[in-house]
């Protein structure tokens, strides 16, 4: 009886192993591409689903892996990378924002391929502006090919709660502050924030600190080239305890969508957030010119604080000709113009097609083409993960304590120890 | 327990690959948290060399990580005296007094078959300062501003945005501690509450002399099974309010979780791990030690 048992166990185990083993076999079919991402939800999704297609026409014979994970703002997903990664297991290509993010944890250690020849066999190396080269280059090698652009330095505003009080829309923090004043004395948050997950507080300080130092001061800044007592630093962080003063009661409690969702309701006056919120709005119904507007954030006009997601090529791919292939397709015009006008961004080439970018997006492609370019600390293009992660620790204390003194020495100690040496 | 050799040798047999995938994932996988708590992967890349116990030094001296532990011992403290004392007080209402015993059996019961996130969402809601119960309270015309779970008042080193957390854990609890006190009191034989009753003892000292002393054993593996959850906890507090502004509803798994996988401090990661595992361990290990000596007697 008990001989049968152990018989029946053994081909049990050993036939569930044999299914496993022909389930990894499977996976490593010959021609496939595997594209990694978070993109799991709304235009996102059906943006890569778009940009996908475009792939499949031109290559009907290739069998596209769409390996999603889903939650935790990419968390997830890059905690399923490393594994993969580190355990020479790689996807054929990932999402990755980027810039620091990409360079410092992937390049850095080595577990990138240059894919400058990507672009320049495709003759698409002066499509994109310079600047942007530059953020996604390492020891002048293209590490990433940046399939769209979001602007970080956006200030969304209310036109009806500016003209009911006879105020004009804020230019500097120094005007804002003003107005501020005079929609407090009404009841009326001046600014919208959703800092839920501190990354919101992050974003909205790194453009004070970018109206407060300038393109080239921030700049050094996040190379750890500018300490973090200069005067100019401390008058921003200042200037953002100053602006702390004028938020939403329920800041803490607030997504950043519901955030920008105030303003455009009428509840707050202007709120700091990058361009999705844009197609947040066209999303919900609202109108531009009514509802809402935007303009550069205080005191960055003439800036573009850009972020921007990217597919590279990873060491021991294992349909490296089919990424390469992939490659190229995001870099395309085709490529970008299917992706960009679903997921609400612009594309990182200077030359799409208008036609199909709604308002907002128009405008900000005249900005991207005509402004200084800098990258977003909060979305991973200036610092690496592990300096971000710090000071979005800062940053949670520092949005309640408003302790200048102390938010200096914590981010120049994280500065010291991960600013590029 | 007699089994004969046979039986033994197969038994052993059957359990050698369990065991061997328990010692690989679980102790394994502890050696290994515990080794590279000790090393210097701060990165991407591991890196092994050690550095001694610098990592242990600095993850105290963060006031992200005082204030998680603080949290935690509120936490657990408030959590299981709340479950204990009102799980006692329903199971005792429903086997002294109350008629109706199946249907606030089961209404007690019911939130216990949700998972932490479930009940985390729900309860964000119910606590979200501009539209939970604030706004209930602004209907009825009282002044209700008290931000709940984003309030950064702190009383004697306890978060007062805890509260939301602790009464959102207990609602779920409560009805598993009630269902154990009400297991032990049915077990406790009519006739030796009667012969108290004859010697005039009254229901308050029935409770003190009689009760409590029986139910002992399960008030205090009660106890051990919510001091666990409460020490370990992460998915009630990562869905319902995350790490809070400066920390106030933050616990060392968030703090695990998002330095290591979002920040790539594998080093720290590990030693917030680390001292996690030695704080159940400090509640389980007394609790085991007395279960098997219970066993050899």
């Amino acid at each position: 009886m008990q001989k049968k048992f152990f018989i029946v166990l053994l081909v049990l185990v050993v036939a569930t192993s044999m299914v496993f083993a022909q389930g990894t076999k499977d996976q490593k079919k010959s021609d496939s591409l595997e594209i990694f991402s978070w993109w799991t939800a709304g235009g996102e999704a059906e943006g890569l689903d778009a940009m996908i297609k475009v792939f499949e026409n031109r290559y009907p014979g290739i069998e596209l892996i769409n390996a999603t994970v889903a939650g935790g703002a990419g968390t997830n997903a890059k905690a399923v990378l490393a594994t993969r990664m580190q355990g020479g297991n790689p996807p054929d290509t990932f999402q990755v924002h980027a810039g620091h993010e990409l360079i410092d944890t992937w390049v850095v250690s080595d577990f990138m391929e240059p894919i400058t020849f990507v672009l320049k066999d495709a003759g698409y190396m002066d499509k994109f502006p310079s600047d942007v080269i530059d953020i996604i280059s390492y020891k002048g090698e293209v590490y990433s090919i940046p399939v769209n652009i979001h602007r970080s330095n956006v200030m969304w505003y209310s036109p009806s709660l500016f003209k009911q009080y006879n105020l004009k829309v804020p230019s500097t923090w120094a005007e804002f502050l003003q107005a501020a004043e005079v929609f407090k004395r009404n009841g009326i948050p001046a600014l919208a924030l959703g800092d839920n997950e501190s990354w919101a507080a992050t974003h909205l300080l790194e453009n004070v600190l970018l109206s407060s130092l300038g393109a080239d001061g921030y700049r050094d800044l996040w190379q750890g080239k500018i300490k973090w007592n200069d005067s100019r630093v401390r008058d921003g962080l200042t200037t953002y305890t100053k602006i702390l003063g004028y938020v939403n009661r329920d800041h803490a409690a607030l997504a950043n969508m519901d955030a920008a969702g105030y303003v455009a309701e009428g509840k707050a006056a202007i709120n700091i957030m990058g361009d999705w919120a844009a197609g947040y709005y066209y999303s919900q119904g609202f109108e531009q010119g009514k509802d809402w507007d935007w303009a550069p954030a205080p005191g960055t006009s003439g800036v573009f604080n850009m972020l921007s997601d990217s597919f590279g090529l990873p060491k021991n791919a294992p349909n490296r000709d089919n990424v390469i292939k992939w490659l190229t397709i995001c870099a395309s015009r085709e490529g970008q113009d299917a992706f960009n006008p679903i997921k609400g961004s612009i594309p990182a080439r200077t030359d799409g097609d208008r036609s199909k970018y709604d308002r907002y997006l128009n405008a900000a492609m005249d900005d991207f083409a005509r402004d200084t370019i800098v990258p977003s600390v909060a979305h991973g293009a200036a610092i690496s993960e592990p300096w971000l992660t710090r000071v979005n620790d800062i940053m949670a204390l520092f949005t309640t304590e408003l302790n200048v003194d102390k938010a200096i020495t914590e981010f120049q100690a994280a500065a010291d120890r991960y600013a590029p040496k | 327990m007699y089994c004969s050799k046979r039986d033994r040798k197969v038994a052993i047999i059957i359990l050698i690959p369990f065991l061997a995938i328990l010692f690989l994932f679980v102790y394994g996988f502890i050696g290994w948290s515990l080794r590279v708590s000790f090393s210097s992967w701060d990165s991407i890349v591991p890196n092994m060399k050690s550095v001694g116990l610098q990592n242990y030094i600095e993850l105290f001296k963060t006031q992200r990580f005082r204030t998680d532990i603080r949290n935690t011992i509120y936490f657990t403290v408030f959590f299981i005296m709340i479950c204990v004392v009102g799980g006692f007080f329903l199971s005792y209402l429903l086997y002294s007094t109350l008629k109706g015993e199946g249907i606030f059996r089961t209404i007690y019961l019911f939130p216990l078959s949700l998972s932490f996130v479930v009940t985390g969402v729900l309860w964000r809601w119910i606590f979200s300062p501009e539209v939970g119960i604030n706004a209930l309270y602004r209907m009825m015309g009282f002044k209700a501003s008290f931000g709940w779970f984003t309030s950064t008042h702190r009383v004697a080193g306890f978060n007062v945005a805890l509260i939301a957390l602790i009464i959102a854990a207990s609602w779920q609890y409560l009805g598993y501690t009630m269902a154990m006190f009400l297991a032990g009191l049915r077990g406790i034989p009519d006739q030796l509450i009667e012969v108290a009753q004859i010697d005039g003892a009254g229901e308050w000292m029935i409770i003190r002399k009689v009760i409590l002393p029986i139910i002992k054993p399960i008030t205090f593996s009660a106890m051990i099974v919510l001091g666990h959850i409460s020490l370990k906890i992460f998915d009630l507090a990562y869905a319902m309010t995350g790490k809070g502004p400066a920390f106030v509803t933050d616990f060392p798994g968030l703090y695990m979780f998002e330095t290591t996988f979002r920040g790539n401090h594998y080093n720290e990661g590990a030693a917030i791990s680390i001292v996690m595992l030695l704080l159940v361990a400090l509640v389980i290990v007394p609790y085991l030690a007395t279960t098997l000596r219970g066993d050899a007697e």
